[in-house]
Order: structure tokens, then sequence, then C-alpha cells
């Protein structure tokens, strides 16, 4: 039989967007911040400079500038949250914006009404931002793809697959107290399967060219082909822990025990608890990072924790300086 | 009324008839092929140079919503896509609202069809009652009602006991038992394929075990039971070849596939678009590859739409919160051809795996062109072009990622039962 005609080749299928398209400007600016993924090393290096001149206005005793004097930010929070929701609050009033509140459990999203008459609504009220927090991936994407031109809006964490600004004051302290990543080896410790902080770290380091990106974690706590991601997988926190110069605990997470990931949390601690002993395998100047609220006895011994290797509430403290750097600068990105 | 199509392409790949002559229709059958009878004196003659003819499409799996979402869509709207894109025949699955349990619902799908357009509308009827998974439903008066077919659609049933008695109850009235291969504990809350792209956006995940697991079992009980089974909407190039191994070993069994599932991949989620939402899932291009091979080596006998028109907020959400599915009834037909662009297929092998491929899964009479044969059929243009477009859609359902995708090829007029039942607009002969 014969074919169909040549001249009439059917449009082959394009590619999907890169990440980039929904959250950059033309010009490469930084529009959304609503993932790591695809962002380049100027860029970062950008958002941690522009950071680091916050971090030393925040130590002064007026910690208050007026760049987003007159524009209103809404902390948009589907999901619990204390310290980022405070920081990213915190972070608002210091560049002089109005901060709004929106705490999901009081507010209409139990009622019916859907994810994008909320948004809307409150986009009728003109506001300028929207800080997400979601218990499904994709939501920031979603709300960005759907808000108006004008609207910012930033990822405090979608379901398991990102929390960048999370990610962003990582790398602010790692690069306070290290300087240069291209010589680090960094271990990720814990359940990467369900870790939005884990997907959006290893994005950050793999960026800023760090010399060794490491997992460790059971194999049923880690996802699918997780070495594309650009990761070394170890299985024993021994070996993971071996000359590192930074690691990052993860939090576990009480329902994995019910969802057969683990036996239970006696045995976790056995064999992946960071402990003082464990630690002493690491690099001497080892950090210890955890994106809290740490679970002391199950994935981290107090000692460690609270112990002089530990800069946990460092980043506690740089978040809101991180925070501020990225609304200045998606600000700015509309402005220009 | 007696018509003749004069100067036509007809081809029918029930018997690999493939030549330039006259279609006969008298009344709604076909009365001859190839050359004009002696004595047959049609009351009207079609030009039909330069166009191919062929069956119209049998789709063995189309959501029409009706009844119960007919908020979505209507068998009325969706027939009317349907034969826009050149399906005369579809088959519906039995998880309607309430499903396809009683002989009762049949007959109101019937007489729905019967008000619409005119193109062919069968129901599966449902393997469990409420197709809750436990209790068998009446299968036999559900028979008589005009199901070609028992299924249980993709709800699961409650164990292997379950399905084993109701393949051998099926297969006491020469029932098709059509049955989807999805372990639903493996499955979960999964929305992708557990792959790459689960990781990086950090949906869950649905593995290849889940089909193939569920494939197993099901193998395992056509084996005992000697009842023939189809699996609807393989996904996983392991799948595929489990079918063919099966069915080299002569077990009673037949597959399908969604036409995207050939042409989609895990990579076009992309950045979650809702669009590619799907179960089973858009898998690897290792898989989409593999069951490309299986439909060119015919161990998938049929390529279907699995058809599934949403209402646009069904689609707009988080992409786990959106609903999955595709509205693909007129895409069926230009994608399938699009496997003959790309060397896969044949000419013939493409409409095969569209007309008498899918009618003889369930041994319906429908996909063919011999005399005597019902007269559903194509007139094809295969000089035009197609721009899949959405002001021209004509299902309920605008959820598609084919939007703007350009095909060679355009469906002229639908015949069905010897009238045509839609004309690409602006050919006002028909």
């Amino acid at each position: 039989m014969t074919e169909l005609p040549a001249a009439h080749t059917s449009r082959l299928p394009q590619p999907g967007p890169l990440p980039n398209r929904l959250q950059l400007t033309d010009e490469g600016q930084l529009r959304h911040m609503l993932t790591i993924e695809g962002l380049n090393r100027t860029l970062l290096t950008e958002i941690l400079d522009t950071a680091e001149s916050f971090a030393n206005m925040n130590e002064k005793a007026v910690k208050k500038v007026p760049l987003l004097r007159g524009k209103t930010i809404v902390n948009l929070f589907f999901e619990a949250s204390t310290r980022t929701r405070t920081t990213f609050e915190l972070a608002a009033k210091r560049l002089s914006a109005d901060v709004l509140n929106i705490n999901v459990s009081t507010s209409s999203a139990v009622k019916g009404e859907s994810l994008l008459d909320t948004l809307r609504n409150l986009e009728a009220m003109n506001v300028d931002m929207f800080v997400v927090r979601h218990e499904e991936s994709g939501t920031a994407h979603f709300i960005a793809r759907h808000a108006a031109p004008g609207i910012s809006v930033l990822n405090a964490g979608d379901g398991r697959h990102a929390h960048p600004t999370q990610a962003l004051l990582d790398m602010f302290t790692i690069r306070r107290h290290k300087g240069d990543f291209t010589k680090l080896k960094v271990a990720i410790v814990g359940d990467i399967l369900h870790s939005r902080v884990a997907r959006s770290q290893i994005h950050a380091l793999n960026i800023l060219q760090t010399g060794e990106v490491r997992v460790v974690a059971p194999r049923s706590l880690l996802p699918a082909d997780v070495e594309q991601l650009g990761v070394h997988v170890h299985h024993d926190l021994d070996s993971g822990l071996q000359d590192v110069d930074v690691v990052i605990m993860l939090r576990l997470q009480r329902e994995r025990m019910e969802h057969a990931h683990l036996p239970s949390e006696h045995e976790y601690f056995q064999r992946f608890g960071l402990t003082a002993r464990r630690l002493q395998l690491a690099s001497p100047t080892c950090l210890v990072m955890h994106p809290g609220p740490a679970n002391r006895g199950v994935e981290i011994e107090s000692a460690v924790a609270d112990g002089p290797h530990s800069v946990i509430l460092e980043q506690v403290t740089y978040g809101i300086s991180v925070r501020m750097a990225v609304m200045s600068m998606v600000m700015g990105a509309h402005q220009s | 009324m007696s018509v003749v199509i004069e100067n036509v392409r007809i081809l029918d790949p029930a018997d690999g008839f493939d030549a330039v002559g006259d279609l006969c229709v008298q009344g709604e059958e076909i009365l001859a092929r190839g050359s004009t009878p002696e004595g047959f004196e049609p009351r009207r003659r079609i030009d039909g140079s330069g166009l191919w003819l062929f069956p119209g499409l049998v789709d063995l799996a189309a959501r029409t919503r009706e009844p119960g979402e007919e908020h979505k869509a209507t068998i009325a709207s969706e027939a009317r896509a349907a034969a826009r894109g050149g399906v005369t025949t579809l088959v519906m699955p039995p998880d309607t609202h309430p499903p396809v349990d009683s002989p009762a619902v049949i007959e109101l799908i019937t007489r729905r069809a019967r008000e619409a357009c005119g193109v062919r509308v069968y129901a599966l009827g449902a393997l469990t009652h409420g197709l809750e998974g436990q209790q068998l439903a009446e299968m036999a008066a559900l028979m008589r009602a005009g199901a070609p077919g028992v299924s249980n659609g993709q709800r699961p049933l409650a164990s292997l006991l379950i399905l084993r008695r109701a393949l051998e109850y099926a297969s006491t009235f020469d029932l098709t038992t059509v049955l989807s291969a999805q372990d639903p504990a493996l499955t979960g809350s999964g929305c992708v394929h557990e792959g790459p792209v689960s990781t990086r956006l950090g949906l869950s995940g649905i593995p290849e075990a889940a089909e193939t697991a569920a494939l197993g079992a099901i193998l395992a009980l056509v084996e005992q039971t000697g009842a023939r089974v189809h699996v609807a909407r393989l996904s996983t190039r392991r799948g595929a070849e489990m079918i063919a191994k099966a069915r080299s070993d002569g077990l009673p069994i037949s597959a399908d596939v969604a036409a995207h599932q050939l042409f989609l991949t895990e990579v076009d989620v992309a950045e979650f678009n809702p669009d590619c939402h799907v179960i089973p899932p858009l898998r690897s291009q290792r898989d989409r590859d593999g069951l490309r091979a299986a439909v060119a080596d015919g161990s998938i006998a049929a390529i279907c739409s699995d058809h599934q028109p949403h209402e646009a907020d069904s689609k707009l959400g988080p992409f786990a919160d959106t609903l999955p599915g595709i509205a693909a009834l007129e895409t069926l037909l230009p994608l399938t051809l699009r496997l003959v662009e790309d060397g896969l297929l044949s000419l013939e092998q493409a409409l095969s795996r569209i007309t008498n491929g899918p009618a003889e899964v369930l041994g319906l009479e429908h996909g063919r062109l011999a005399p005597g044969s019902r007269a559903d059929f194509v007139l094809f243009d295969p000089g035009a072009l197609h721009d899949i477009r959405r002001e021209h859609w004509l299902s309920a359902g605008h959820n598609t990622p084919f939007f703007d995708w350009t095909f060679g090829g355009e469906v002229r007029e639908t015949w069905v039962a010897g009238r045509p039942t839609w004309s690409r607009p602006g050919e006002d002969d028909a």
C-alpha cells in the first residue's frame, strides 16, 4: 500500500516547556520562585549575594528598608508551618510590605471553594505577591500559571516537589562557613522520597557545582532513579559520612512506619541516626544542618543537634535574609 | 437508498482488499465492492476520485459520560465527535453513574444513541454489581440487552477468587471479559509513571509492576479457566511482551492500547501539564517504543481512543488533584495514521488496528466492507491537511494535549448504515 503524501507530514510533538519558561522573564530575571531546577549559577549567586547584604542589615539596630513599601504580600498556607511562614512574614515586614496571613484551616477552602476561586478573590484585592505552601506537588506552578500578570508567586513548599527558599538559605549557610562549593562533599541523610527540601537542595548544590553530593537512605525512602538528579547513593551512613564537609539531616515523619517504609524508629536511629560518634567519620570541620523541626533521638542525637558542628539555628536566622532577597528580586523583575 | 461511490480507493483491511473502484450501497448494507454489478441503478452517484474509503472505526473505549455526568459530555455530543473522527462504532466502559449493571441502563444508552447522530453505541456490561468487585453482575441479562462483553472498568475486584469466578461465569455465555491490568495497592495514589519524572516533580509514581503483577495474575487465571480475556489499555513494554508470549502459548487473550500511549511519554507531563494526566500513566520512551513494536507485530490487536472528556474545572488544579483522561475521539484516526508516516505500520495494518481488529475482539460484525456488511465507512481525503483546533473541536471535553498538532489527511464524510452522519463543513453534496 502507498503511504500518505510526504508533503503532508504531521507536525512533530514539541518537547515540554523548561521550568524556566514560567519563572523567569524574557530577560532572565526572576519573576516567580517556583523551583531551583533550571536556574543558573549566576542567578543563584546573585540571590545569595543579595541575601548577604540583607544579612548585614538584619544584624543592625534598624532592620527595615522601604523596598516593598505599598506592596501587599499574601502568605497562603494550606499546610501547617511555623518557621517558614514566620520568616516569610518577617522578611516581608522588613521590606516594608503589608502582609496578609491566610490560614487555610479557617478559610473558605474547607467550605469547598476551589483553589482557583480563592486565588481570584485575593487577586481582586490587588495583592502583589503570593507565598504559597500546599500539600500537592505542582501547586505553586498551577497558581503561577493562572495568576494575573503582575503577581509573583513564591513557592514555600509544594508536596514532595520543591522548597526553593529553604534550599537557598541552606546554600547561604554553607557558603558563609565554607566559601567555595566546588571542593565540598555534602551528604543528605534520611527520607529523600518524601522530601521537597532534599530535591531543592540537590538541584541547588549541583548548580553551584558542589564537588560531591550524596544521599544516604534505605532503599524504601529513595525515589526511583534518584541518581539521575546527580547524586551518589549510599545505603550505609558510615560510608555516606566519610570525609563529608556538610551533613544535612532530614526529618522522619512518624507515618512512614504505617506505610511500611520502615520497621521502627528504633531501627532507623540505629542505622541512620546521626550520633556524635558517627560524626567523627566526617571532616573535623563538618557542618550539621537540619531544615527542622528535628526529631531528637530519631534522626539526630541531641548532643549533635546542639553541638559545636550544628548550624541549625543559623539556618533559621538566614532564612529571613534569603527570603528578603527573593522577594525584592521578583518585585524588581516585575517593575523593570 | 441506493448509492454508488465511484473511482474511490477502497481499503478493507479485514481481507486486504485495496483497489480503486466503486462501492455500492443498497439500503443499510454494502452491495458490492470494486465494480458495480449488472443492473444496479443507484439513486445517487458520488465521485470519489482521489479519496480513500475504509471501514468506519471501531473504538473499544470511549466514555460518553452519560448517564450520570452530563455536565462533562453526553451521548449526543460525543457521538458527533466520534462521527467527525471517523468512528462509527464506539464501546463505552461500564463505569457510568449508575454503572451498566442492569439492562435498564443499556436500554437508556441505546435510546439516547438512537436519538443522536447515528453512530453505533455499545456499552460493556458490568462484571460485578455496582462495579464494587464483590458480587457478580447479571451478565446473561446484560448480554441479552446488548452488551458485547463485560468489564469492571478500572475498578478493582475484591480478590483473585472473585476474578476467577467472574471469568468462569462470563465464559459460560461466551462473553469476552475486558480487564484493566492495574494492581490497586501498587497503583495507590499514583498519578504518573514511577521514574525520573515522578522523582523530579515529586509526584506519586505508579511502578511498572502495577501493570505486570496484575497481568501475571490475569494470565494465570486465563490459563486456569480457559476464559477469553481482553486486556484494556496496556502501558508498559514488559506488559506487551507478556501478552505476546501468552498469545504464542495459545491463550485466548488480546490487548489494546490507547493512541496517546504511542506518542507521548512521561516527559510530556513536563511542568505538571494536566492534559497529560492519564491512567494508566504515560510511561518511558522505552515503554512507548515497546508498545509501538507490539502494535506493529499484531500482539496488540487494537488501538483505542480511551476517550475521557472532562469539563474545564476537572483539569484546573494541582496535577494530582486533576482528573485523569484525554478527550480523544477526534484524534484516534489521525494519530493512528501518523504511525504509517512514522514507518511503523503499513496503511493496511494501521487501519486494521482501528477497524476489524477491535471488532474481532468483541465479536462485532462491524469494521469491514465485504458485500453484506453494514455500510459504515469513512470517505477520507488523503491530500488535505488537518489542524487540530480548539475552535473546530466537537467533543464537549477540551482536555487534549494535541491541540495545534497538524496531521496529513482528513475525514471528508462518515457514513453509518448507508447514510452520511457527518460531512466536513463545506461538503454540501453529502
